[in-house]
């Protein structure tokens, strides 16, 4: 007994030893609840950044990057909190990448980093609220805010010649802060509403939901949620013939949506954060050696935004909170060298010799404002079960 | 004024949706009823005991599907029924073997009996879960509508169009026989008239060589014929999901009690009551009465008495009314 004792003692010393220039840092991602199906492609994604810098041997004179996941649960803020709080005291992270949904995302920040001082870099949080709320700098995304994509979707709407919308959305701080952009610049082109009703996640029967919004009219109903709620919203719609015409949001892109709506879907039209161009084209590559989901949503961002602490860590010549936090927005806009998925090596390399970069990414990052991606859509239509690109936006 | 269209869009929103959830609550509260008048108290467990016979039945409707056996354009689940009560009414009769029978033994206060069927419901509940996971299921197969919206336009030639889906048609029908055979069952059958008998008075019914072993285990039998038969068509009707059959636990109660516990037929007219209650209270009435109100006259308002969200709100409202002041509900319960 002894000598075990012995024995893993020491091997603990060797192990702590051998990690003494482990950076952690946190991928706080809802692996359970409303969007389980598109989180472990995300976190795949950030980690494959994380394994990228780390096999590099350039990261900060060979340390490594050792990926912690928490379970965001993307609508519970206690638990999101408690996980949060557990990265930064019990292992010690130096930065987040997270969270995802947007309500726990507020709450993680405002409750938790901010008084910790920790960064966060969210792949989808998407509440135009964030625009405005006050991070003490330690807040940045690689999604766009929804004021933007509901001022997208409302210019598609209005273009495909429907002016008269009946609107709904999941009863959260995504669904509402969406639903509102969409509402305002739909209004500022001349449309009307006819009835905006929040759904909620989750029940069997979503027929009194359609019922109301199908008696106020409209020439189409504009869904803005989940695959759980909003799919049924919109099948349930279909089924009773309230609607023919639907358009979705982000959030409920996916092919969980196709299998569990079905033929109701078709000619559906929507809107999600999208890259094309060289960077998001190697990504893919990269993705598909890798075994990752690169298709899935917001694979992409958590790529970016793992690959954006890192080269923030590097440019600040230490991980600590402080100097990732300072040096995110030099690594991601211009001035500098361009930088590419798989080739965070070479943005390591020019940050250690004193260099600047621009990192492009999967997403062509640009971050504006109190640092958020500027953003580029995808509008999509399904055609034979499959999303159809129309254009990007 | 075109009433017809008026009526075609209240049966569409309205009337098929509260009759084919009604019908699935009457079921549920049949059992409540049944097991109240019988063993005398409140079944908690009777949400989540409906969870697992559902279960059990998407369990043998996979099974069914996985050796290519179906009866299109009905749904599959159908033919499992059979598999889930025999599941459901061992469960039920462990239940009562390892819990409520000791209670039993020693004549424990009613309170007791409902906290003992608590613990039963929270077992069941992880049970159920264990096997389905807390996500939705969905094992509807076969034809999915009897008509669809666009087919009844295209008959009728109206503006307004209605659905049925075959989900709600064999909800309906279902219920509706189900109840037939039960009053026969109670009224006709000499195991109903003991039941009855046992209810009615517990000491004569055992002076006359009534055994009460036998009729708490016919009662059993029964409330898991009616808890698979009431899950089954509320999974197909609406996916299967084990906490929304937990929240089902609020309106059957409600409709029991405001029928009057222990009366079956009170079961029923009370399940339909709170389903039209809820769906009609909720409902925006606007595109009704657009119909309806002569030209130019046409609401602008969505008419709608309370928003939807407040759907659970109608049902412990009808709850709270009836408790005050009429306990014993529309039809003076307490014995079958």
């Amino acid at each position: 007994m002894k000598k075990m004792l012995l024995a893993s003692t020491a091997l603990a010393f060797a192990a702590s030893m051998a990690v003494a220039d482990e950076v952690k840092m946190g991928v706080l991602l809802g692996f359970t609840g409303p969007i389980e199906s598109i989180t472990p492609h995300m976190a795949d994604g950030a980690e494959m950044a994380f394994r990228e810098v780390s096999e590099s041997g350039l990261f900060l004179g060979g340390s490594t990057i050792t990926p912690v996941r928490a379970d965001s649960t993307c609508v519970d803020s206690s638990a999101a909190q408690a996980a949060a709080e557990r990265m930064i005291s019990s292992d010690g992270v130096v930065a987040i990448m997270g969270a995802d949904c947007s309500g726990v995302t507020m709450a993680v920040l405002q409750n938790v980093a901010m008084s910790a001082g920790i960064p966060m870099i969210s792949p989808s949080a998407t509440s135009p609220a964030f625009t405005t709320t006050e991070s003490n700098g330690l807040f940045f995304r690689t999604s766009p805010s929804d004021a933007r994509q509901g001022e997208i979707l409302a210019g598609i709407v209005m273009e495909r010649g429907f002016s008269e919308v009946a609107l709904t959305y999941t009863n959260n701080d995504y669904g509402a802060g969406f639903a509102n952009a969409f509402e305002e610049s739909f209004l500022g082109m001349g449309g009307t509403i006819t009835s905006k009703v929040a759904h909620e996640e989750a029940r069997g029967d979503y027929s009194a939901e359609v019922g109301q919004l199908a008696s106020a009219g409209g020439d189409a109903l504009v869904i803005l949620g989940y695959v759980d709620g909003g799919g049924s919203m919109l099948r349930t719609a279909y089924e009773l013939g309230a609607f023919e015409n639907f358009f979705i949001g982000d959030g409920m892109y996916g092919d969980e949506m196709i299998s569990a709506v079905g033929e109701a879907l078709e000619g559906t039209i929507g809107t999600i954060p999208w890259a094309e161009g060289e960077g998001a084209d190697r990504f893919h590559e990269m993705a598909q050696e890798a075994g990752v989901q690169g298709q899935s949503s917001y694979t992409r961002e958590s790529y970016d935004a793992a690959a954006l602490l890192a080269l923030a860590a590097q440019a600040a010549g230490e991980a600590t909170p402080a100097g990732i936090a300072a040096n995110i927005l030099n690594v991601a806009n211009a001035p500098g060298e361009e930088i590419l998925p798989g080739e965070l090596a070479r943005g390591l390399e020019i940050l250690a010799n004193g260099g600047e970069v621009n990192y492009v990414g999967a997403t062509n990052v640009e971050l504006v404002g109190p640092g958020e991606a500027a953003g580029s859509y995808r509008e999509y239509v399904v055609e034979g079960g499959e999303y159809v690109t129309v254009q990007f936006h | 004024m075109e009433p017809l269209n008026a009526l075609v869009s209240v049966s569409n929103f309205m009337l098929i949706p509260a009759l084919a959830y009604g019908s699935q609550l009457a079921l549920g509260a049949l059992g409540i009823t049944l097991i109240f008048s019988i063993l005398r108290f409140a079944h908690f467990a009777h949400g989540d005991t409906m969870a697992l016979g559902t279960a059990a039945v998407i369990g043998g409707t996979w099974f069914l599907q996985a050796r290519g056996i179906s009866i299109d354009p009905l749904p599959t689940a159908l033919l499992a029924i059979p598999f889930g009560i025999l599941v459901l009414a061992a469960y039920l009769l462990a239940a009562d073997r390892l819990v409520y029978r000791y209670y039993r033994k020693v004549k424990a206060k009613p309170m007791i009996f409902v906290m003992a069927s608590l613990g039963v419901m929270f077992v069941t509940n992880g049970i159920t879960r264990l096997f389905m996971g807390v996500g939705e299921t969905r094992f509807e197969d076969g034809g999915r509508f009897l008509f669809t919206v666009r087919e009844f336009r295209d008959w009728t030639g109206l503006t307004e169009g209605m659905a049925l889906r075959s989900a709600q048609a064999v909800t309906i029908v279902t219920a509706l026989v189900v109840m037939v055979v039960l009053f026969w069952f109670l009224n006709r059958t000499r195991a109903g008239k003991s039941m009855r008998a046992y209810s009615d008075n517990e000491d004569l019914a055992l002076l006359s060589g009534i055994n009460p072993e036998r009729v708490v285990r016919i009662t059993w039998v029964i409330t898991a014929i009616l808890l698979v038969l009431a899950g089954t068509l509320y999974g197909l009707d609406k996916g299967f999901r084990p906490f929304n059959y937990f929240q089902l636990l609020l309106p059957m109660f409600a409709a029991a009690i405001l029928g009057g516990l222990g009366s079956p037929i009170g079961a029923i007219v009370g399940a339909y009551v709170v389903a039209f209650a809820e769906m009609g209270i909720t409902f925006a009435w606007r595109r009704v009465f657009s119909y309806l109100a002569p030209e130019g006259m046409e609401p602008s308002a969505m008419m709608q008495l309370l928003p939807v969200d407040y759907k659970f709100a109608v049902t412990f409202a009808i709850l709270v009314i009836v408790l005050l002041f009429r306990p014993t509900g529309i039809f003076k319960g307490k014995v079958l």
